[in-house]
């Protein structure tokens, strides 16, 4: 049945909502109802509660409030702990590059042509890379496995939630949208100008970007003509795996994460955006974004960001620790703290505190309520998710942190885990702590 | 009497002026040496030194008194193995200087000494300053040969000639460095057996040159041999070796160590690590984990912190932190950062005491939280400007909408 849906022509314009091939087999572990009392609640919209209680039951949010507590479940005393919506990164390779570091776990790059929009990031993905566990530990439910920066087009990321999990599809976040990863800068020019081919400049980049558009535009009109003739005896245009997801990206389908670091290509690639008539979703690492923190905003693009990297490249040379609250600043934004890293992805509460304590220290009187915005809806809103889950409100997927204390702070861990609504990861319960099967048998000597 | 608090801008004292007699008051000093922590100390500062710790010291005329109102006061961090003034840009091949290729001989050169590259007026070093940081440990990175070159302690001074210590040769013996040597670690050994065999009388010189041989041989008498290795089995082949040759070794990585803890105490071998790696990030690391500072400090090992980066080295002050929440003593932690590397590597002490340098940080609140920052940092008794390269930066565009291009915003 797959296989006809998915070799089916007709659908292809339609890809996201009529057949979604390697389809999630995601379903919730088991839960029971149950209600968080006496906590510190960030609800990720912005919100705080003081000794709040949280009523989670058949995998969502049934109520958050402070003094009516619900009865009829079981009661977790969160008193002088912090509950958060579950972490959520935009960035990560987690799976694609997955650890131990070996050369044959290099999965996340199809270095091989600038353009390679036709690959799929979960296609790479290992689940039992041992790096998913330790996220979870660290209280991210959700993230997106991306290609790598190598290509312009990199190719489409994809959603999963952090379950452990044999198959990707099994992790696989149900319905939300594919991402399109496209680079800027220096990596793309690198990796083919050292091969003396194209790209080798910043100009070159742009110039196959929109080669590739136009390409995908006359995809798509081509297949609109063919849907739109009444002709008896009209002839299907090819399907071609590359278009399709540039058509995708171009319809709005597919949402466009764009790794870029300087503050003048951003702009180079909203003006393009523009050209072609697509949506820009969210810029990745722009470490210049600072710059430009008001057109991001005016644009409804996201930026996604980190703590306090620099100096790594030519293009990371203007990095501040300001950055995130920056971009945070006008009205309208959509700031984010990312990982792009297995070892920030287990603390991205950590870093969004470090940016949150730099915007403090130069006035700009950010709260906890606030920050965790940062790594919670504004994520989820970047991955076209923020309907589903990100914030604590009745309705949402109870995906959910139970902190020992205030989340931004070096000292602060997560202590339970809840994806939707079922506990998967306990700090004092080695029975909820899931192991990988790589990790399984490992060090048994030692153990001994 | 001129009276400054810690939390306003110290704008008109430039970082270059002189050293100067300085006063901290009320400060809750954690002197980075046996777990000791002086509440309400006040703390004098004369030619650059530390003169006096006391409860109360009267502020002589003319004395500049910085008020630290309680707040937590350590040495000036460590900011572990680094290539600062030998990288501007890590990605910028004509940018860095901390490693060679394609060198025209295929000898060891332990005398590969990355000091004479080292540029002082990196914007490393105020940016890295500011964040409270005082010295680190300069680092020849050629990760392919067994022996990658020499280095030593850098003062974040920002002096051409800051070196303090002893030499420091680096050494290469994990599988990941085994590509130009034939594909196995175990050829490290063969190759540093044999190296080490050349520094004997009369023995015919082969891996190494004339000067090379004068230098390892210093090196083992006065020097200090920091071996990367993570695994377990290759921390001990490293305590064996530095036996057999009487020579002092530090681990850096040691993702491992904590599992041959009771070897490297018994061995008075220190471990230069960083605490937030708990991933199998390779096969020398599948016993990786967040307790390992804890676990090697309870076991009586000398620790370190280092981040595996030069540009973001102030990550080391999380790096720290995340060991303290997964076990470690603060005062243990405070010590790793401030004085362990500076008695590991020879250096004049960084403990707050009488007579040491006076390099020190007014923290805003616990010196490893994440959400703290330095509030003052002075080297030499000379109050830092807290200005760097980023925070120029950030004030031009922190600015909200100026009337002429940012270029005319110089903060």
């Amino acid at each position: 049945m797959l296989k006809l849906l998915t070799a089916a022509p007709l659908l292809l314009l339609s890809v996201s909502v009529l057949a979604e091939p390697f389809p999630s087999t995601y379903a919730p572990l088991p839960s029971s109802p149950t209600l968080i009392t006496g906590a510190t609640i960030l609800t990720g919209d912005g919100g705080r509660i003081d000794d709040g209680d949280l009523l989670i039951s058949n995998g969502i949010v049934q109520w958050v409030g402070s003094g009516d507590v619900p009865a009829n479940a079981q009661t977790i005393d969160a008193k002088g702990r912090w509950v958060t919506p579950g972490i959520i990164d935009v960035h990560s390779h987690l799976g694609v590059y997955a650890s131990p570091d070996v050369h044959a776990h290099s999965d996340g790059n199809e270095a091989t042509a600038p353009v390679t929009a036709e690959v799929w990031a979960e296609h790479s993905v290992w689940p039992q890379d041992p790096g998913f566990p330790r996220a979870l530990a660290g209280g991210i439910t959700t993230l997106q496995i991306l290609p790598g920066s190598a290509n312009l087009f990199g190719g489409r990321g994809v959603t999963l939630k952090n379950v452990p999990a044999t198959t990707y599809q099994e992790m696989k976040f149900p319905d939300a949208p594919h991402g399109l990863k496209m680079a800027c800068g220096e990596n793309p020019k690198r990796v083919y100008g050292n091969r003396s081919k194209a790209p080798s400049t910043r100009m070159g980049n742009v110039a196959a970007y929109r080669a590739a558009w136009i390409k995908a535009q006359k995809y798509i009109d081509d297949w609109e003509a063919y849907e739109a003739s009444d002709e008896t005896d009209k002839k299907a245009p090819e399907r071609n795996l590359e278009l399709d997801t540039l058509a995708g990206a171009l319809k709005g389908e597919i949402i466009v994460h764009m790794h870029c670091y300087r503050a003048d290509e951003m702009m180079t690639i909203l003006d393009m955006a523009d050209e072609f008539g697509y949506k820009l979703g969210t810029f990745h690492h722009g470490v210049e974004a600072y710059k430009i923190a008001d057109e991001l905003a005016a644009n409804g693009v996201c930026g996604a960001l980190w703590a306090d990297w620099w100096g790594f490249k030519m293009e990371a040379y203007d990095g501040i620790q300001e950055n995130v609250a920056l971009v945070d600043r006008p009205e309208g934004s959509c700031s984010i703290v990312h990982s792009d890293s297995d070892e920030g992805i287990q603390r991205l509460n950590q870093e969004a505190a470090k940016a949150m304590a730099r915007g403090n220290a130069v006035g700009m009187d950010i709260a906890p309520e606030r920050a965790i915005r940062w790594i919670t809806s504004n994520p989820a809103k970047s991955l076209g998710i923020d309907a589903k889950t990100g914030t604590l409100a009745t309705g949402k997927m109870a995906d959910v942190v139970i902190w020992n204390q205030n989340p931004f702070s070096v000292y602060a861990k997560a202590e339970q885990v809840f994806i939707d609504g079922a506990m998967i990861f306990d700090r004092n319960n080695p029975e909820l702590q899931p192991v990988t099967d790589f990790e399984l048998g490992q060090l048994l000597e030692v153990a001994q | 009497m001129k009276r400054l608090l810690s939390s306003i801008v110290l704008t008109a004292l430039s970082l270059n002026a002189a050293a100067q007699d300085l006063l901290i008051t009320n400060a809750t000093l954690h002197t980075g040496e046996n777990g000791e922590v002086i509440e309400s100390a006040d703390i004098l500062i004369k030619d650059g030194e530390i003169e006096k710790i006391s409860p109360r010291i009267s502020a002589n005329e003319g004395i500049t008194v910085i008020d630290a109102a309680g707040r937590h006061v350590t040495p000036a961090f460590f900011a572990g193995a680094t290539v600062t003034g030998l990288s501007e840009v890590a990605a910028v091949r004509e940018a860095v200087d901390s490693e060679y290729e394609d060198l025209f001989t295929d000898i060891m050169h332990p005398e590969f000494d990355i000091r004479p590259a080292y540029n002082p007026h990196t914007s490393f070093i105020p940016i890295t300053r500011v964040e409270g940081f005082g010295y680190s440990l300069l680092t020849a990175t050629r990760g392919d040969r067994s022996i990658s070159g020499q280095g030593g302690l850098v003062r974040f001074d920002g002096g051409y000639d800051s070196f303090e210590g002893k030499p420091v040769i680096f050494v290469e013996v994990s599988g990941h460095a085994a590509g130009k040597t034939g594909g196995s670690r175990a050829v490290h050994w063969m190759l540093l057996k044999q190296a080490f065999g050349e520094l004997q009388k009369g023995v015919e010189l082969d891996l190494l040159s004339p000067i090379g041989r004068d230098q390892l041989r210093n090196a083992t008498k006065n020097g200090v041999f920091v071996f990367n290795a993570n695994r377990a089995a290759d921390i001990m082949q490293v305590i064996k070796f530095a036996k057999t040759h009487n020579i002092e070794a530090v681990i850096h990585g040691g993702r491992e160590a904590w599992l041959v803890a009771d070897a490297l105490a018994q061995a008075n071998v220190p471990v230069m690590l960083n605490a937030l790696d708990n991933l199998p990030a390779d096969f020398d690391s599948l016993a990786a984990r967040l307790d390992n500072a804890a676990l090697l400090n309870k076991a009586g090992v000398r620790i370190m912190f280092t981040s595996g980066e030069t540009h973001n080295a102030r990550k080391v002050r999380q790096v720290a932190g995340s060991a303290v929440a997964n076990g470690l003593p603060l005062e243990a932690a405070i010590a790793a950062l401030t004085s362990v590397p500076a008695d590991v590597f020879g250096a004049r002490p960084r403990a707050a005491k009488r007579g040491a340098i006076a390099d020190l940080v007014i923290w805003s609140g616990d010196p490893v939280e994440v959400t703290t920052l330095a509030q003052l940092v002075i080297m030499g008794g000379k109050i830092d400007s807290m200005e760097s390269r980023q925070t120029k930066l950030r004030d031009r565009y922190l600015a909200i909408d100026p009337a002429l291009p940012r270029a005319y915003l110089k903060p």
